[in-house]
């Protein structure tokens, strides 16, 4: 059971760690600002609570696994809010998607 | 050599952010960067502080029955008071930016001091 | 690996000219600072730092970069003499700290002082878990004072700089209707947050807390308001004057705590004249200290960001 338990929560762990960092990893590579808050953060918001969900079952059922239930209730609810305001903000600011890459390179392209 | 070099490291590394801040603070000419530059050197300080009161295998210094070996509480609290005051200033600080760019129109310091020099040298020309 | 993220960001921060990225390079220092505390046992200070550094320092900076102007202007000047003073200050104090006792080091002079005597006697004398906690309010307690009286001093001083202007009476961002997700997130939050700071308040006693951080969360709290509904709304729900009177009371709570206790016949600030108990006296001390501590924090931190928000912007 015990096995099963910390066998369970490494996974767990290991595929919140590889969504986080591809994110990363695509917040660096991609062409667009849209498509880099994309990358970003979807794969931040199920990567830190599948970390988080981790870290409970290594923890078992205390205190600070409720607390760490309440932090993944937290950053379900403001991630998703967060990236909404930035797109927001960068539409508001001038900022376009590229939807036509050929058309991009054509013109002067702003970033 | 190498115990210098692991018990020494985290003392270099706050010194080496502390200079970066004061480089900024020293030679960027607008005032906000100066301020954020500032903030740099507060916050490499704290770091040199914490690195000084941590005990190697210690916990928290939160007294829990089992634990025999704490870190020393006495530089959190100084750094607590720090960082609070270090807020207050920079609010302050830029308080004060943003009544000098209305003032003067602009945060960056050689157009400052060019404007203050011409004025000194208006008031010079009517005094004299 | 922090230290050196830590170094990657502070030399980005020197050498770009947005301030926007500059100002958010220096939230991201705080949180990797925050972190590099965790690391070191600071919990406290981890706390303290999260909240102050990577939250109201960065909405504050933020908040004057909307009056002053975005981007920093080019400039030419020689870079070497300030390069050479700050190489020679850098190489001086490395020299000087060779000698330093090591990193971690158990019996190095910092810890042998008195810091032993706060972690055993501690709990014992005022019946508190949290060591710095009891050192912060009651050991130490006259520090705690002068650093309430200056954030306070603070408060004056951005009043006296910046003002209080009116709100503008022109709509601002808040009541447009495509803010609507926003807005709904943060009726969600706003609650959750301000219960949370006085979780902090009340639980600084056994764990990480007490009246800084639960101020400063308090204020961010009432920061999001204002960020998503408007200063107009804001104004409305929290006046500036109760502000005012909310942090020279807090101020006063501090100031009378030590009064009674000199009244009482002890020196200044010694809790054990509040009650027949002496560490139920130093627990109701740092209570209604922290208290006060708590509340000029939040009601200074807020009236600050009015004075900014509050600010119209010079064409």
């Amino acid at each position: 059971m015990n096995l099963l338990i910390d066998v369970l929560s490494g996974l767990c762990l290991l595929a919140g760690s590889f969504l986080c960092l591809t994110g990363a990893i695509g917040l660096v590579r991609l062409p667009d600002m849209f498509c880099r808050l994309h990358a970003a953060s979807l794969n931040e918001t199920l990567g830190t609570p599948l970390i988080l969900l981790g870290l409970i079952l290594q923890v078992g059922l205390t205190l600070t696994s409720a607390k760490l239930a309440l932090i993944v209730l937290f950053v379900l609810a403001t991630n998703p809010t967060a990236t909404h305001a930035m797109s927001r903000a960068a539409l508001h600011s001038g900022e376009r998607p590229i939807v036509d890459p050929e058309a991009q390179e054509k013109s002067s392209s702003k970033s | 050599m190498i115990d210098t070099l692991t018990g020494l490291f985290n003392y270099w590394v706050a010194v080496i952010l502390m200079m970066t801040g004061l480089y900024v603070v020293v030679a960027q000419n607008n005032l906000v960067k100066k301020l954020v530059g500032l903030g740099l050197f507060q916050a490499s300080i704290f770091i040199f502080y914490i690195s000084i009161g941590k005990v190697a295998g210690g916990a928290p210094p939160i007294i829990e029955p089992g634990v025999e070996l704490y870190s020393n509480p006495l530089p959190h609290v100084l750094i607590l008071t720090a960082i609070v005051v270090g807020v207050a200033t920079t609010a302050v600080g830029l308080s004060l930016v943003v009544r000098i760019s209305e003032s003067y129109g602009s945060v960056e310091e050689n157009d400052i001091n060019q404007a203050d020099r011409l004025a000194e040298l208006e008031t010079g020309d009517d005094q004299a | 690996m922090l230290l050196s993220l830590l170094l990657a960001v502070a030399i980005a921060a020197l050498r770009l000219r947005d301030l926007f990225a500059v100002v958010m390079l220096f939230g991201i220092y705080s949180l990797l600072t925050a972190l590099f505390f965790m690391d070191l046992d600071a919990v406290d200070v981890a706390f303290t730092e999260a909240a102050v550094g990577a939250g109201v320092s960065t909405i504050l900076l933020l908040a004057a970069l909307r009056l002053v102007g975005r981007y920093e202007k080019p400039h030419r000047h020689n870079p070497l003499l300030p390069l050479v003073v700050v190489c020679a200050t850098g190489a001086a104090l490395i020299y000087g700290l060779s000698d330093a006792p090591r990193f971690g080091d158990a019996n190095a002079p910092a810890q042998t002082h008195v810091a032993p005597r706060y972690l055993s006697e501690g709990p014992a004398e005022t019946g508190l878990p949290n060591v710095v906690t009891a050192v912060l309010a009651s050991y130490r307690g006259f520090d705690t004072l002068g650093e309430t009286v200056v954030v306070f001093t603070a408060g004056l001083a951005v009043l006296l700089l910046l003002g209080m202007s009116s709100p503008s009476p022109i709509p601002d961002f808040g009541s447009e209707d495509d803010q609507r997700m926003q807005r709904h997130a943060a009726k969600g939050l706003i609650p959750f947050i301000l219960l949370y700071a006085l979780y902090v308040q009340f639980h600084g006693d056994f764990g990480a807390g007490g009246g800084f951080q639960a101020g400063v969360i308090f204020a961010a709290g009432l920061v999001l308001y204002d960020l998503v509904l408007g200063h107009l709304h804001t104004r409305q729900v929290i006046q500036d004057g109760l502000l005012i009177r909310l942090g020279a009371l807090g101020v006063l709570i501090y100031g009378c705590v030590g009064l009674y206790s000199l009244l009482s016949g002890q020196p200044y600030l010694d809790y054990s004249a509040l009650a027949k108990d002496p560490v139920h006296g130093q627990h109701l001390g740092i209570l209604l200290v922290e208290l006060g501590v708590g509340l000029t924090v939040f009601s200074i931190i807020t009236l600050i960001y009015y004075a900014f928000s509050a600010r119209r912007v010079k064409a």
